[in-house]
């Protein structure tokens, strides 16, 4: 896809977003596409780190919460805005990133990642033990109406949560891209033939770090007021580290379209199981769905769908 | 400027009890070609990751261009002009191989080379009909060009090329011979690591032969070749 395409694109999509809460009137519309776009947001920010880095992260659930609460704590402290607790969390999830990435990110591969999994431990031990944003009560947030065009709060949060999604997958496209993404490449790749290529690999996984964990923050912060109550539980949920994992898996980590594609399906089939069937059963199928992609296609559908093209070719 | 662009210093380095490099002290002048030879496992590799920054020395210093580099990582010496290719080729996989190239032009050189530098390299090393494929996709020769077209695309004043030619065929080797006679006509110092006895007599002004960690040879390539101790321990006469 052209950048001219994408731009346009991505101007229609805030575009449709931004007329539909005036539009379609039926709610749940809004509230199940707020997750599938939350699923979006992480799904891109988590590939920013293990898709084009290599770095799984077991983590997100630590980042994800610690954006949930960072909102929670800029609502109770300042009554501040929606934006500036997006700001806020995107903060604060930036600099876990790199906490993180500088503990962690000298470590090779499955090191790595266990690292990133007593993450989520230690940041939610931290938050049960902080009443200021409930501890483990959890914290009522009443919403303020929204005061300009959109006519409830639910729609109001999905279109900020479509503009998240937007603007990660124009800042993993464009990562991808760029001089960084290459960087990145060949650090995945091969750590030491890449720093004699020149690569500074330990400031570019730092970088990648940051930015990953600044995103998946983002994608917590307007949670509070989707959710009207959180508590410690949910906004760390191993639900958040499984799916930031699964939904690249099944789209593919190469690039941007991946993440995208496996959060709207995974999503969507969490929505329809939601409705059909116990919870409980949502998450061994989401686990199935992942095991069954790792057997038979670890480069995810965008990788089956390339062998099929070659397929298709006369050789 | 010195005429050394790289000198070695009391260099040693053990992995547990093995002494991969024992001591190793040498000069190399600008513009020189500078062949290493010895057997498997004499610490060739090790004394050239030592010097690129790959691995870190227990003892000793690496001097370049009248700058000690010692302390820097990797990527900061390949800025200041070491470039090498790996002995085992190392692609970046899934990038494609233009992409590969365009690494190092990205990295090492400020302002950034663009694709069109890219695509001159991988002419000059005969790749350009591959520039798209992934780098996954490429034969074991492919490989070894593309190796060595990463490492010009950094444009080094030193290359060390490390068993450049394993495997490929005499008109091939002629070629890389070609490319780096040329290159060191414009002023880049190569060394050669290789087993190919007659291309790095060809190439080499000088010749080193290493065993156990050690320079056991040091001088003019057909004295170091008639040297019994050389004979004895890698010519196996």
């Amino acid at each position: 896809m052209k950048t001219r395409h994408f731009v346009a694109a991505a101007i229609a999509v805030l575009a449709l977003g931004a007329v539909a809460p005036r539009v379609v009137g039926n709610g749940y519309v809004f509230y199940a596409g707020f997750i599938a776009l939350q699923y979006v947001v992480i799904a891109t920010a988590w590939n920013i780190l293990g898709g084009y880095a290599g770095f799984v992260n077991f983590g997100s659930g630590a980042f994800v919460g610690v954006g949930v609460y960072a909102a929670v704590f800029l609502f109770n402290a300042l009554q501040a805005p929606l934006w500036a607790q997006i700001l806020g969390a995107a903060c604060v999830g930036g600099l876990l990133g790199l906490g993180m990435g500088y503990l962690t990110l000298r470590i090779q591969g499955v090191y790595f990642s266990i690292g990133t999994l007593a993450l989520t431990t230690v940041v939610s031990t931290f938050i049960v033990n902080w009443s200021f944003v409930g501890a483990a009560r959890g914290a009522t947030v009443m919403a303020p109406h929204p005061q300009i065009w959109f006519p409830n709060v639910v729609s109001y949060v999905f279109f900020a949560m479509l503009t998240m999604a937007v603007l990660s997958v124009a800042i993993a496209r464009w990562i991808e891209r760029s001089w960084i993404g290459r960087g990145l490449a060949a650090i995945r790749a091969d750590g030491n033939a890449a720093e004699c290529a020149g690569v500074p690999t330990l400031r570019l996984k730092l970088l990648a770090a940051t930015i990953s964990g600044a995103l998946l923050a983002t994608a917590g912060a307007p949670y509070p007021y989707y959710a009207s109550y959180v508590e410690p539980d949910s906004a760390f949920s191993i639900n958040y580290a499984l799916n930031a994992l699964a939904m690249p898996l099944i789209g593919g980590t190469r690039n941007w379209t991946g993440p995208v594609i496996g959060a709207l399906l995974l999503s969507g089939v969490e929505q329809a199981a939601t409705v059909t069937i116990p919870s409980e059963i949502n998450l061994l199928i989401v686990g199935l769905v992942l095991i069954g992609f790792v057997v038979l296609a670890p480069e995810g559908l965008l990788g089956l769908a390339g062998q099929a093209v070659a397929w298709g070719r006369p050789r | 400027m010195s005429d050394t662009i790289l000198a070695v210093r009391d260099l040693c380095k053990r992995f547990g009890a093995l002494a991969a490099v024992d001591g190793v002290t040498l000069e190399v002048a600008r513009g020189e070609k500078l062949g290493i030879i010895g057997p498997n496992g004499s610490g060739k590799t090790t004394l050239i990751n030592c010097v690129t920054g790959v691995v870190r020395p227990d003892r000793g210093a690496v001097i370049f261009d009248g700058t000690d580099v010692s302390g820097l990582p990797a990527y900061r010496r390949a800025r200041l002009g070491i470039a090498r290719s790996f002995q085992i080729p190392r692609p970046f996989v899934g990038i494609s191989v233009l992409e590969n190239i365009r690494v190092p032009l990205d990295y090492v050189h400020r302002p950034h080379r663009d694709a069109t530098r890219a695509r001159e390299l991988l002419s000059l090393v005969g790749l350009d009909g591959r520039a798209d494929h992934p780098a996954e996709s490429l034969t074991h020769l492919e490989l070894r060009k593309l190796e060595l077209a990463r490492a010009l695309a950094a444009e080094p004043r030193l290359l060390i090329a490390d068993e450049v030619m394993a495997g490929l065929a005499e008109n091939e080797i002629d070629e890389v011979l070609k490319t780096l006679f040329t290159l060191n006509d414009q002023g880049v110092t190569v060394v050669m690591i290789e087993h190919i006895m007659h291309a790095i007599m060809r190439f080499s002004r000088r010749l080193i032969c290493m065993e156990t960690g050690r320079i056991i040879a040091d001088g003019a390539p057909q004295d170091v070749r008639r040297n019994p101790e050389v004979r004895r321990v890698y010519f196996g006469k």
